[in-house]
């Protein structure tokens, strides 16, 4: 246990019509962890991610999110919780810094407060010397690190990341995640982040959920599920095979 | 209240730096120094060697010359205007995702539509007083007479009403702006709306006049009670139109001779001549009276589309795509 529950639901359900893209969620995140969030196509992570944000009513059940109902209170949520959505977009006409700019003053930093943050997080996502340019002309992987700048000028105590690394190049791959981990590690910020890309979930995250059309099948440490699942403590196992084994049997 | 300004600020600076913009405010402002400099001239060759009417300063804005008058424009273009500001306004964001990101900052939801609304208003206001100061400044040098107390008020008047006119359009683009994904439809949409108030509205009131209260020309002349209710019907069907509300508010208020908002005025060459010639124009609070239920229902509509588009904006799913 490393400290206090960030977020929490209580029998968490969303209903398109008749199709349940989030069946009964029970999940429960420390402060501090970063927490992979897996499943197939359609299983439901975007939705959940959308309800604790307060940008979806729930259809049943009750989230709370560092201790505010989003559907209640979904300003205070905003206020201390970034969010990269699945495909993030930008003003394409505006440069790096000026769309920061933008968002730092929705959140209502100051002037001089916001630039200092600025630049130390275009630096941090290696964006400097492009900060200039209208993200129009960014390529894919440009623009995703200027999303991740972008959710951490707020500060945030926990950020939710709709598949972060996807169009990253593989040293913005590894940059990406070693920044993951150092916000982690030395900012004590708590991650919540969906991926497919399993073999770096298992390089950064403390705890893995898998999500099965709309149902949480499992949670846990990855040794853990490692242990369940394929019944070996052999240290050579890797996240695929347990997702793959999940996977078939549901 | 600071996430409105944060997003207005925005909004104008997008709309300053538009070539939309650019393009709209030249347009008006050619048109309108087209319009005053043929009026203007005509007046001043009537004027000469006469004494000045009262309130000759409002003909620079009425008088139709030899196309039209740059009130009958505004009555033609503001709606158009309306449309180009606020056609793409929500849209825009939804196809290039900042909607999504937007919503998940630390504001209220009601902020992006109001401040989106608010900004374009500005602009149309901006617009408006900058052509009418223009053509005002314009009108001195021609026809040689500054504007008196009554018809600055009757020009601001004007304004307020065009003002409020043009944001229902506005309005109107918005509330379809968040309906149609695609900005192409949207613009259609409103379009078609106001294609429809322009044309068939006044069509559909004379259909239903006709129907309701058939005048017959026998030979036995016309029947004045049946022509009476006949434009009665009419009138009141026409008002459903916005257009109808405008341009007749704005006649009352401009073209103060004018001592009511009915057309159906039968008269003979020498009464006509009789009532120009000693007619006193209808006192400005008189005018304003006549024009009260106008301005209020501009505003009840407006508030109405306004409404729709906040609740409508408000329950949608944010999910892009
Ligand atoms: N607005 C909507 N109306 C109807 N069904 C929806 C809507 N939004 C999502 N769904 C359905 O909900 C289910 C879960 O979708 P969701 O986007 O949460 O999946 P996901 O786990 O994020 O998938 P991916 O890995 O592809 O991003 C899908 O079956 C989807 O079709
Ligand atoms: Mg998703």
């Amino acid at each position: 246990m490393k400290g206090e529950i960030i977020v929490e639901t209580e029998d968490l359900t969303k209903k398109y019509g008749q199709r349940t893209a989030v069946d009964h969620l029970n999940i429960k995140i420390e402060e501090g962890e970063v927490f992979g969030f897996l499943g197939p196509n359609g299983a439901g992570k975007t939705t959940t991610l959308l309800m604790f944000l307060g940008l979806t009513e729930p259809t049943s059940g009750r989230a709370k999110v560092i201790g505010f109902d989003p559907t209640r209170e979904p300003f205070k949520v905003k206020e201390k919780v970034g969010y990269l959505p699945e495909n993030v977009g930008f003003y394409d006409d505006m440069d790096a810094r000026q769309n920061l700019r933008y968002i730092a003053k929705l959140n209502r930093i100051s002037g001089e407060v916001s630039e200092k943050r600025i630049d130390y997080w275009l630096e941090m996502v290696g964006l400097s010397d492009e900060s200039t340019k209208k993200v129009g002309t960014f390529s894919k992987g440009m623009r995703q690190r200027l999303g991740i700048a972008e959710v951490l000028i707020k500060e945030p105590k926990l950020v939710f990341l709709d598949e972060p690394t996807i169009g990253l190049d593989p040293d913005g791959t590894n940059r990406m995640l070693d920044l993951i981990h150092s916000l982690s590690r030395e900012k004590n910020i708590t991650l919540f982040l969906s991926s497919h890309l399993l073999d770096q979930v298992q390089r950064i995250c403390d705890r893995v959920g898998i999500m099965i059309n709309g149902n949480l099948v499992a949670i846990g440490p990855i040794e853990e599920l490692a242990k369940k699942k394929l019944g070996l403590d052999q240290q050579d196992y890797t996240l695929e095979e347990i997702y793959m084994k999940y996977f078939k049997e549901a | 209240m600071y996430g409105i300004l944060t997003i207005f600020r925005k909004e104008m600076g997008d709309h300053f730096n538009s070539l939309r913009f650019l393009l709209i405010s030249a347009l008006i402002v050619m048109v309108g120094v087209i319009i005053t400099s043929m009026v203007g001239m005509a007046i001043r060759e009537e004027l000469k060697g006469m004494a000045k009417p009262t309130l000759i300063f409002l003909l620079l804005f009425t008088s139709t010359g030899k196309l039209f008058s740059f009130v009958q424009f505004i009555g033609f273009f503001g709606p158009l205007l309306g449309i180009f500001l606020g056609f793409d306004s929500i849209n825009r964001e939804r196809i290039s995702r900042t909607l999504s990101k937007l919503v998940s900052q630390p504001i209220f939801r009601d902020s992006i539509i109001n401040a989106k609304f608010l900004s374009g208003v500005a602009i149309i206001a901006i617009i408006l007083v900058a052509t009418v100061l223009l053509i005002s400044g314009l009108g001195i040098r021609l026809i040689g007479v500054v504007p008196g107390a009554e018809e600055v008020s009757r020009l601001v008047i004007y304004v307020v009403i065009s003002l409020l006119y043009i944001s229902f359009w506005l309005g109107i683009s918005i509330l379809f702006s968040v309906i149609f994904r695609s900005a192409a439809t949207s613009a259609l949409a409103s379009l078609a709306i106001w294609i429809f108030f322009s044309f068939f509205v006044s069509l559909g009131a004379s259909v239903l006049s006709d129907a309701v209260a058939p005048v017959s020309q026998t030979a036995s002349g016309v029947d004045a009670e049946m022509l009476m209710r006949h434009e009665r019907v009419q009138r009141l069907t026409s008002l459903v139109s916005p257009m109808t509300l405008y341009s007749e508010a704005t006649t009352t208020i401009l073209d103060p001779m004018r001592k009511t908002t009915r057309t159906l005025v039968l008269m003979g060459p020498l009464e006509r001549f009789s009532m120009s010639r000693f007619q006193s124009p209808l006192p400005l609070l008189e005018s304003l009276f006549i024009v009260i239920p106008h301005i209020i229902s501009i505003v009840a509509i407006t508030l109405l589309c306004f409404g729709i588009c906040y609740f409508v904006f408000m329950r949608q799913e944010i999910r892009t795509v």
